[in-house]
């Protein structure tokens, strides 16, 4: 790709990555956060972290679909932003909602499903962040790297779960999100199929001769 | 089970005279008290939305009472949507009148109640109540109403009567949050019900409230009658109430329906049985930074807690 174009598109990601963020503190500083700011705030959070998820997840996806390589281009910053704001929804958990009450908080990542996979989904973002400069790929070398970065299925996963697990039962939102994640991950499993079978038809095709 | 009725009423609890004028003298009334300055919390309501009643100051709070813009804009009323927001946004399409309540079942005179008459019923009061969602947070709020054992006497309750339920208003036009649609698959069963054992239901901390704040119910809050009962988790209180039903069998509930493991019949406010998934230990009082510790039938046990004597409360949640 021109070397224009990719960085207008990584410009235009940034900037659409960090709106939100904006917007938030644009309302906080209208004091339009609900009656419930922590629990707004929180929320606003942990929303758009599975947001990017779902769209670093996505790119692999649209490539496979529509034959283009420019989405591949995105992925990690799509991921570090994501990364990112599930580091501030811990945050808030952390300081605004419960003031460094560490005891109270043990108990509830050991005991509360929703926070133990949401403890479990951060953790397994941090490796993946640590090594997502262009100096850890090529000391890792392409192949490992892209094995390790295979967390991130893991890691859709364990948001969705985190969705399904905290919100009340009549809410639809955490099986829109799931809706999301299958169709993605369905795309790369029917391409991982697909090469897995033209691979063994290769194999299998002098046989014929 | 009898309840035995003492005198209630003092002289001074009756409602002021002008409540009883025509209605032109009752609109000058509420006017002049626009100029009176209240409750800084509270906006004055226009003259035609409000409510005059007296406090009652064996029901009030040391705390203060939650800003009314947060007590009519964060609320759970599903018939509306699932989102905190969604209530005030729709509240414009629900109808509160004209209205009817059915008051029957186990009764010896069940009976159709006009909206006006109820309000009229009965001298109504002003009561603060602290709310406790089952989310963990809540608000303290001034109620207006009557006792609902006041309403349930009227109808003569048979002996058989055990348990009263509790039946919401439904109409897809008014209610949005009831229209049918390929994303409501996971919705809650419509008409919403709720029903209490005859004996908190005749409690009388039990309130049939029709205002707050000084003013007419608002529609987001559950208008144009609701029941509120303070110890157990908000939604346990319905709203937009149109049957109240006497029987002898305990009703069936709409949170129970959806999710009988988290959402008991009883769901009284208790700190030490959480629900499955998260902790009811603590709650976030509106309003305020740090959360607060959920005190036992959300700080009414000593008015309450006899009516759960002997019971286990893990297994009765």
């Amino acid at each position: 790709m021109l070397r224009r174009g990719r960085l207008a598109l990584k410009t235009a990601t940034w900037v659409a990555c960090l709106a939100p963020l904006a917007v938030l503190l644009w309302r906080a500083a209208a004091q339009d956060l609900s009656a419930n700011p922590i629990s707004f705030v929180t929320n606003w959070l942990g929303d758009w972290t599975f947001r990017l998820l779902l769209a670093s997840l996505a790119m692999t996806p649209l490539r496979i679909a529509f034959n283009i390589s420019w989405p591949l281009a995105l992925r990690r910053l799509l991921g570090l932003f994501a990364c990112f704001y599930a580091a501030l929804h811990l945050g808030v958990w952390l300081v605004l909602d419960h003031f460094f009450d560490w005891s109270e908080m043990a108990t509830d990542i050991a005991k509360r499903p929703y926070i133990t996979i949401g403890m479990t989904a951060f953790v397994l973002m941090t490796p993946l962040a640590a090594t997502s400069t262009r100096g850890a790929i090529r000391k890792m070398g392409g192949r490992n790297w892209q094995r390790l970065h295979r967390l991130a299925y893991a890691i859709g996963v364990c948001a969705a779960l985190h969705f399904f697990w905290l919100a009340k039962k009549a809410n639809p939102q955490p099986y829109y999100y799931a809706a999301v994640l299958a169709l993605l991950l369905s795309v790369r499993g029917g391409d991982w199929i697909r090469r897995r079978l033209a691979r063994v038809r290769a194999m299998a095709a002098p046989a014929l001769h | 089970m009898l309840v035995k009725r003492e005198a209630e009423w003092k002289s001074s609890d009756i409602t002021p005279e002008n409540l009883f004028l025509g209605r032109r003298a009752f609109m000058a009334g509420a006017a002049a008290l626009l100029l009176i300055p209240t409750d800084s919390r509270a906006d004055n309501p226009p003259a035609d939305q409000a409510l005059r009643a007296t406090p009652n100051p064996a029901y009030k709070l040391d705390d203060p009472s939650t800003p009314l813009k947060d007590v009519t804009t964060y609320n759970n009323f599903y018939e509306f949507g699932v989102n905190k927001d969604d209530p005030a946004r729709l509240a414009h399409t629900l109808r509160p009148r004209p209205w009817t309540v059915h008051v029957d079942g186990l009764a010896h005179k069940p009976r159709t109640f006009d909206i006006d008459d109820i309000v009229k019923m009965t001298p109504l009061e002003e009561r603060v109540y602290s709310l406790r969602c089952v989310e963990a947070w809540s608000m303290v709020i001034p109620w207006i109403g009557f006792p609902l054992a006041t309403l349930l006497k009227r109808v003569e309750p048979m002996g058989q009567a055990k348990y009263v339920e509790f039946t919401t208003l439904v109409d897809p036009e008014q209610f949005p949050g009831q229209k049918k649609s390929v994303f409501s698959f996971s919705s809650l069963e419509w008409p919403y019900t709720e029903g209490l054992r005859l004996d908190e239901a005749l409690h009388p901390l039990t309130l049939l409230a029709v205002g707050l704040y000084g003013r007419v119910l608002p529609n987001q809050n559950g208008a144009p009658i609701r029941v509120v009962v303070p110890w157990k988790y908000g939604f346990k209180s319905a709203k937009s109430i149109v049957r109240i039903r006497l029987t002898d069998t305990e009703p069936k509930t709409t949170w129970n329906k959806q999710a009988p493991q988290e959402y008991g019949f009883f769901s009284n406010v208790n700190p030490t049985v959480d629900h499955p998934r998260w902790s009811q230990a603590t709650e976030r009082r509106i309003g305020e930074f740090r959360r607060r510790k959920t005190l036992m039938f959300n700080g009414y046990a000593d008015q309450v807690g006899s009516l759960y004597a002997g019971m286990d409360l893990k297994k009765f949640y």
